[in-house]
């Protein structure tokens, strides 16, 4: 149990500077940004926003907790839920950045379907969502 | 020579702190209001995530005690849909880093196992049960309760297409 308890602090610790680094981030971002810009990156039509939410998703990495943050901060700017949800998503789904190491260990034509198919059911998880959080 | 190896050993992610850590003390010394406006922002949002980090932790510790990549391993030998629901348990519970797990998975594609398995047991590692109470703080439990059913269907699709495309 120590082990366990000693592996969570050291995940959490090495997450630290990446959540505290992104909260400050996001703080200054908020002030210095104003909401129009996210509006217009995300144009509020169905397809493209869940397109960009995907995209921005699969280029970024870390700890997850980190597009919890940024998702919910989007939310409050009044980006769509079907666009931040295809960012969640695609966050933890697609790995460009392991991409390396996930071709060299399990095969490139696995790691390049794998990650090409998260990045599209990333849209389709966002748009299920979506609608089944309308309909209840 | 010491001094740089040391520098290699400090990760991007404290790079990326220290940076907006001077950002801060620069608007400290020359644009105070907006320094005053992030910080007010910062705390706001620090201090309500502060206790959800404490269960956090605890979610993690237990996690790490019963999953080990030797539990997941000895699970996934069953047969037929029992396969499916033992892979999508073991991605979900699943923990530390994405790369960790490609050595595992590539010795179990050696035994047999499909690489639809692998796709679908690598998306439900996006569903984390330790940090749910942050997901949770951010989008309702509803919110999370669909999403995470939603990427559960949605890997078994993965997991049937890929077994398809590659063959």
């Amino acid at each position: 149990m120590k082990q366990a308890i000693t592996k969570a602090g050291k995940g959490l610790w090495k997450a630290f500077p990446m959540i505290l680094g992104t909260v400050l981030f996001i703080s200054l971002a908020s002030v210095l940004i104003p909401k129009s810009f996210y509006t217009t990156i995300f144009s509020k039509n169905i397809f493209f926003d869940s397109v960009i939410g995907s995209s921005i998703g699969s280029i970024s990495a870390g700890n997850p907790i980190t597009s919890y943050i940024f998702g919910g901060e989007f939310l409050t700017q009044g980006v769509s839920l079907l666009a931040v949800t295809a960012f969640l998503v695609a966050w933890v789904t697609v790995g460009l950045i392991q991409l390396p190491a996930e071709s060299a260990i399990l095969g490139k034509r696995f790691a390049f379907l794998r990650n090409i198919t998260a990045f599209i059911l990333a849209i389709f998880v966002a748009l299920i969502t979506t609608l089944i959080l309308r309909v209840f | 020579m010491f001094i740089i190896n040391k520098l290699k050993q400090i990760s991007v992610a404290w790079y990326f702190l220290i940076v907006i850590l001077l950002v801060y003390f620069f608007l400290f010394i020359f644009k105070q209001d907006l320094f005053f406006q992030s910080t007010a922002f910062f705390n706001s949002v620090i201090f309500k995530i502060i206790p959800i980090f404490v269960l956090v932790f605890v979610l993690m510790s237990i996690t790490n005690y019963f999953v080990t990549p030797k539990f997941v391993s000895k699970h996934l030998n069953e047969k037929g849909v029992k396969k499916w629901i033992y892979i999508i348990i073991g991605g979900v519970l699943s923990t530390g880093p994405i790369y960790m797990w490609y050595p595992l998975l590539a010795d179990l594609k050696n035994k047999g196992l499909s690489y639809g398995l692998i796709a679908c047991f690598l998306y439900n590692r996006g569903i984390k049960i330790t940090l749910l109470p942050i997901a949770i703080f951010y989008f309702g439990w509803k919110y999370v309760l669909v999403l995470s059913l939603a990427m559960i269907f949605v890997s078994i699709i993965q997991g049937i297409l890929l077994n398809k495309l590659i063959k």
